[in-house]
């Protein structure tokens, strides 16, 4: 394309519609604000956060996502993570881990190690962990359809390495609904999902109180396509459908949901973002409070935290890129987020280099150290437009959590595809603005280059034998490993499995010191609880 | 808000979009089965986890005349020339394959010599692919 007039953006630069379309008005006035809506930080609703004071007392959390290939060679990834000031590691598993598929399946090979690190079984866990200390860090594992096997693996590697269960701090994303909408690494029907996620989230609470079990994700839907509001909208009548679970399984509200975390996307609409974030801590908190009868208030507060960059990262002119970030960052942190990761540069196409994945750290430490962003608590708040936006952002989100609702809750919408059609409309919607430049990304359908894509060389490549390796591995640990012990763990599995009134965890962690490997452990829960069938409707 | 237009520019044309391998990233595939089903074409999607035996066996049982790709993990040089190599063992290599998805530019050029027809990245516009599909299929 070349850089003609016709690339140039003249006239108004915004739609006076915002994306989830709420009217945003040329002048926000006194009037436009409800104060009842406002309240003090770290007071209910907690439209202004849930501590009373901010980031002054605790900074957001950074962590970044990282891990690729074998164990051992993301296991030097996350210490020179660490070695730079991170602190907190964020485990990215490879496709066949995270659906539950051995090294050695035919499926598996060509995926081995490619968007994450393969976890097929504890001992490439204990390599990962090696010389990490885990009742020192917080672990961030972004894992679904086979969450429980992973987060029991963890408590094996930490009853290997003699730290004690409750002193364990993270996170395991742990949320199966929005995979069947948007991410797609579901393995078994909807329901017997719900039961696995319920046994881990209680059974974590009993043995890794500090630990974060579930981690509620719009992120997915978002960066596939949907709008702010949807996002938060569907994450919400997705934590709501949890909650219902938990509470049918025995699960005591006022314990479990002090440790029920959200996990957003931040795009680039600033205070579309920030109205996102404040509406939808106030609406779990009306939720909490009204619907179930919550009276503590750390069971009724929303933490969340949010990826800055995704699909609103383009390839052309990628420096610009770290600007989009750094915008990002700030809604974040005006929105009150419990922790951040701020994506590479170059993520929209490849996995990050040293040096990107240094920039994207060090984009975060200059806001949080630097700008004085952190000084005062939600310092947006009683803007005139943000107070507006945030009740705008609400209703809008309230309209959308009834027309699940009307069509008979998440499960079912999920189950017969609605709600993946209705997210397929939003994606087509968004790629047809961009297209026609109503939407304006900046290098990408306007303000264009001729060259100033990405260029080779910056491209980072995995070291092409770690299939082999993995493969390697995986068959001497078939060999070596007692048989009689992964035979027995399995038997037990299965029979926990059939019975609905059991628990799975303790029998997964079984076999995890067995050395049973993921991809034995979903097959036998397979067998038990099935397969989902996916719905192709279009 | 822009809205679709429809066309006929795939009229008569039947098109089969597969996911091949494990990535579980289906909205590319599924925008453009929407868009290429507004131009005419008729659209058959296969749903998650295939693999290149399976889709091959879909494009020959429903005699499609081209098969689109949607692959966002890294893995497509492998699964690609498996589908290419899967759709030769059932006679039926004139069946026209396209590629879409996070594909690096040294990996495109790679996947045209395997005899891949055209291959599109999320930032090509949706006319653009159709317009593509269209000159590749007369």
């Amino acid at each position: 394309m070349s850089n003609d007039n016709s690339a140039k953006k003249t006239g108004p630069s915004a739609s006076p519609k915002n994306r989830s379309g709420l009217d945003v008005p040329t002048v926000a006035k006194a009037s436009d604000v409800n104060p009842e809506n406002i309240g003090a930080p770290g007071e209910y609703p907690f439209t202004r956060g849930i501590f009373p004071d901010g980031y002054r007392g605790r900074l957001w959390t950074i962590r970044q996502y990282s891990g690729f290939g074998t164990a051992e060679e993301s296991n030097e990834r996350y210490k020179f993570l660490l070695e730079k000031g991170q602190t907190g590691i964020s485990v990215a598993l490879d496709l066949p881990t995270q659906i539950g598929l051995d090294p050695t399946h035919s499926m598996a090979r060509p995926e081995i190690g490619k968007v994450g690190v393969s976890l097929s079984n504890l001992s490439e866990a204990e390599i990962l962990f090696d010389g990490i200390d885990l009742s020192k860090i917080s672990t961030s594992f972004t894992i679904n359809g086979t969450a429980a096997i992973i987060y029991a693996m963890y408590l094996a590697v930490a009853d290997k390495q003699n730290v004690p269960r409750e002193k364990l701090t993270g996170t395991i994303q742990n949320d199966i609904l929005k995979e069947y909408v948007a991410r797609g690494t579901w393995i078994f029907p909807v329901r017997p999902s719900m039961r696995l996620i319920s046994d881990s989230i209680l059974f974590s609470n009993g043995v890794s109180p500090r630990f974060n079990p579930i981690s509620i994700a719009g992120a997915h839907v978002r960066d596939a396509g949907s709008t702010a509001a949807e996002e938060m909208a569907y994450t919400l009548a997705n934590g709501l459908a949890y909650v219902d679970e938990l509470c049918a399984r025995g699960g005591d509200v006022e314990k479990f949901a002090k440790r029920l975390s959200f996990f957003f996307y931040v795009h680039m609409d600033f205070f579309e973002e920030i109205a996102k974030f404040r509406a939808g801590r106030r609406l779990w908190a009306r939720f909490m409070k009204e619907r179930y009868g919550v009276q503590d208030p750390k069971a009724q507060q929303f933490r969340f935290g949010v990826v800055c960059g995704g699909s609103s990262l383009v390839a052309q002119q990628p420096y610009n890129n770290v600007i989009r970030v750094a915008v990002e960052t700030m809604a974040a942190a005006f929105g009150g987020a419990q922790s951040i990761f701020t994506c590479a540069l170059d993520e929209a196409f490849q996995l990050p280099t040293d040096f990107s994945a240094e920039l994207a750290l060090r984009t975060q430490q200059v806001i949080a150290h630097e700008s004085g962003i952190a000084r005062s608590v939600d310092p947006l708040g009683g803007s005139y437009l943000l107070e507006q936006q945030t009740d705008l952002m609400e209703q809008k989100i309230v309209e959308i959590m009834e027309e699940v609702d009307s069509y008979g809750g998440v499960i079912k919408a999920i189950e017969e595809g609605w709600m993946q059609a209705r997210l397929a409309q939003s994606a087509l919607q968004r790629k047809l603005d961009t297209d026609s430049g109503e939407t304006v990304i900046v290098g990408h359908n306007y303000f264009k280059k001729e060259n100033e894509d990405m260029k080779a060389g910056d491209v980072f490549t995995l070291d092409p034998t770690v299939a082999k390796r993995a493969t390697e591995k995986f068959e001497t640990l078939l060999d070596t490993r007692n048989q009689v012990e992964v035979d027995k763990t399995l038997a037990k599995l299965a029979k926990a499995a059939a019975d609905d009134s059991e628990n799975v965890m303790p029998y997964l962690i079984d076999c995890c010191h067995a050395y049973v490997s993921v991809g034995e452990m979903v097959a036998c829960l397979k067998k038990e609880w099935g397969e989902f069938q996916e719905p192709i409707n279009l | 808000m822009t809205t679709l237009q429809p066309s006929r520019k795939l009229e008569h044309k039947r098109i089969l979009v597969g996911k091949p391998g494990l990535d579980g990233h289906d909205i590319g595939a599924k925008i453009v089965a929407l868009t290429l089903r507004n131009a005419g074409a008729e659209v058959i999607y296969t749903g998650l986890r295939r693999t290149p035996e399976q889709i091959a066996q879909v494009a020959v049982d429903e005699g499609v005349d081209m098969v689109g790709l949607s692959i966002l993990s890294g893995s497509h040089n492998e699964l690609v020339a498996a589908v290419i190599d899967a759709l030769r063992e059932c006679d039926a290599a004139d069946i026209k394959v396209f590629v879409g998805g996070t594909i690096p530019s040294d990996d495109q050029q790679h996947l045209l010599n395997l005899g891949v027809s055209a291959v599109f990245t999320s930032d090509m516009s949706l006319d653009a692919v159709v317009d593509t599909l269209a000159e590749k299929l007369t």
